[in-house]
């Protein structure tokens, strides 16, 4: 795939998506051509309102769109160079590249631990492994040890979440695609969940797909920043360059320019597409 | 008192086989969704597999060598797919590729020939059993691959047709094989009459004994699966996917391979009610339509729950039995005259209606665990 020359120079994208084109039941057209980047060890967030595409992208990394009768029709998904589109989700777990869905999915009735043990399926049964990464987990999220043996249909919102993040862990993923996390949180739990994620993505060397709608918290969190809107890309940047756009601040972040502006004046990229 | 007795136990020994039929039906519908008619022919083709292994004299040589070879070349692949951890996957363009297919032809010519050279005097049961296990894996792979596969998220009457369309299949195949006789099932389970509790009662209760042996064999299955279920990785995995499906895909666990598991496993238990339903009457093609007398069983008990299936199976056994007996008598005593019987075959289905009526999800029917 790369070019021989160099290697050490070009850093490894885990995912490399190029101009992809996802189409539901046949008919619908959700993705536009998307084309993103995450690179190893960074923490890519993916933005834009209800619709925009955010968990279609996700999906069509991750390979669970087949499922829901969504075909990618254009474009290419490479995973550390290898083109990935067209394997089953189970393939690319054993890659590396694990989902964590939005609404947190976890099973409801089984406990926390069963929960995460589930997670480590595709190590068979390597005994050892699978209970040194539950040790992790629980070192990572104490407040799961706790839960361990309560049914997680059960459990918290923010516990859930937790539970759907760590069973990821025990796949010993390389990337997380991480779906909504701050979905039906309070605040104050969605500052814990990401400063975990942040310390996983350190630690443990975790490359991060996020997808928000919470633009505030996760460009804070994140190095790097897509805006997606229609099915299309229509901004992109380094992290803080995005927290300073004035179109993100007024778009996403809430704090309007200076005065109040007429409608008219603003570009027509940037308004809303309206009929009639 | 001991007729009572009597009439109880032999109902609740009835129901044990309905609920045996009625896990087959759980097992299937809590994993993939599929409201699986066909396990009542799955019951049949796993009786006529075990019948046709033991006594080879009721069909041609022939045929029995093949399925012996059949038989083999599955068990073959099974191994190979341990011993490799799980998967075929080979290097492309390797030798290596045509592996799976060198392996069922070699393991299918040599259990033709052990079929051969066992066709004389028929299987040992401790070999007919596994390899009638092997049929009814075979049937689970085919189904999986050749009908689920292709349909997957469809709707479930569309997949449900499917199952008809499956029960149909297996009914009429084995028929062209087979011929349409009544087979005895004799596996060695002793028919004889004993008394029980006879210090107790006058004359005791009359039980039969291969109720029992009956009785007890489920209870180590249902055990067995309780376990399966409950501590190993297979089983957890399962779970996880009877709860949620598109979960259980987002953390790696392969649908397809699940849904094969669970239909050998579906299997092996139509196995074991053909063994104890067939040492009591006999295998007959009438075992396709024990689907039907599990559906009042499935709405009593729920039809996602293991221990459901189960209460609701004895249930039924044992009710319509008592109804049976003692409707007459009760009719005399309302009416004046006795009502003639007839009652065992349509209770179970009334029962089934008022639960309907009052008690829609069934005993144990979903524990439904919702937050907002």
């Amino acid at each position: 795939m790369s070019a021989p020359a160099a290697p050490a120079i070009a850093p490894v994208n885990v995912i490399d998506v190029a101009n992809i084109e996802v189409i539901y039941n046949h008919v619908i057209l959700v993705l536009k051509g998307v084309s993103l980047t995450v690179p190893e060890g960074g923490i890519v967030a993916l933005l834009g309102g209800n619709g925009a595409g955010k968990s279609t992208t996700l999906k069509a990394i991750s390979n669970l769109l087949r499922s829901e009768r969504g075909e990618v029709t254009k474009g290419q998904i490479h995973c550390r160079g290898e083109r990935v589109d067209g394997l089953t989700p189970n393939d690319l777990v054993r890659r590396g590249v694990i989902q964590v869905m939005e609404g947190r999915h976890c099973f409801g009735h089984l406990t926390v631990e069963e929960n995460l043990l589930t997670g480590a399926f595709i190590h068979g049964s390597k005994r050892r492994q699978i209970a040194d990464d539950l040790e992790k987990v629980y070192h990572y999220f104490p407040r799961l040890r706790e839960r361990r043996t309560s049914l997680a249909g059960y459990t918290s919102g923010g516990e859930q979440q937790m539970t759907a993040i760590g069973r990821a862990l025990m796949s010993r993923p390389t990337t997380i695609l991480l779906d909504e996390p701050s979905m039906g949180l309070a605040p104050q739990l969605v500052e814990e969940i990401f400063d975990i994620v942040k310390n996983l993505n350190e630690q443990e060397r975790v490359s991060i797909l996020l997808a928000e709608q919470n633009t505030n918290v996760a460009l804070r969190f994140a190095h790097y920043g897509y805006i997606l809107e229609n099915g299309r890309i229509v901004l992109d940047g380094a992290a803080a360059a995005l927290r300073e756009n004035e179109d993100v601040k007024e778009f996403y972040l809430g704090v309007g320019g200076e005065g109040r502006r007429s409608f008219r004046d603003v570009k027509h990229y940037r308004r809303r597409k309206r009929w009639l | 008192m001991g007729f009572f007795l009597e009439v109880l136990i032999g109902g609740l020994l009835t129901g044990v086989l309905y609920s045996l039929v009625a896990l087959g039906f759980v097992l299937i519908f809590k994993a993939s969704g599929v409201f699986n008619f066909a396990q009542g022919a799955m019951v049949l083709m796993a009786g006529l597999a075990l019948v046709q292994l033991i006594q080879p004299t009721y069909i041609g040589l022939w045929h029995f060598v093949g399925i012996g070879a059949l038989v083999a070349a599955v068990a073959g692949l099974l191994v190979l797919r341990v011993l490799r951890g799980g998967t075929f996957a080979v290097v492309k363009g390797d030798w290596r590729v045509h592996l799976p297919m060198l392996v069922a032809v070699g393991a299918g010519l040599v259990g033709g020939l052990l079929a051969l050279a066992g066709g004389a005097k028929g299987w040992p049961l401790w070999l007919a059993i596994p390899a009638a296990i092997a049929v009814m894996v075979a049937v689970a792979w085919v189904v999986e691959r050749w009908v689920l596969r292709p349909l997957v998220n469809q709707e479930g009457i569309i997949l449900f047709m499917a199952t008809l369309g499956i029960t149909f299949f297996i009914d009429g195949f084995s028929q062209t094989i087979f011929g349409s006789n009544v087979y005895p099932l004799n596996v060695g389970l002793s028919k004889d009459p004993v008394f029980l509790l006879e210090s107790v009662f006058d004359g005791g209760i009359l039980v039969n004994q291969l109720d029992i042996s009956g009785a007890i064999i489920a209870g180590v299955l249902v055990a067995g699966l309780a376990v399966f279920f409950q501590k190993t990785r297979i089983g957890r995995a399962l779970r996880a996917v009877a709860d949620d499906h598109a979960a259980a895909q987002s953390v790696g666990i392969p649908l397809n391979w699940i849904w094969f598991i669970v239909w050998s496993v579906a299997g092996i238990v139509a196995l074991v009610a053909a063994i104890v339903w067939g040492s009591k009457l006999g295998i007959q093609f009438s075992l396709t339509f024990l689907a039907l007398k599990a559906l009042p069983v499935l709405i009593l008990g729920g039809f996602t729950s293991v221990p459901g299936a189960i209460v609701g199976g004895l249930l039924i056994g044992a009710g319509e039995k008592l109804a049976e007996v003692y409707f007459p008598a009760l009719t005399k005593y309302v009416l004046g005259t006795a009502m003639p019987g007839g009652i065992e075959y349509w209770f179970a289905y009334v029962l089934a209606l008022v639960f309907l009526l009052f008690r829609p999800q069934g005993l144990f029917g979903e524990r439904i665990i919702e937050r907002v």
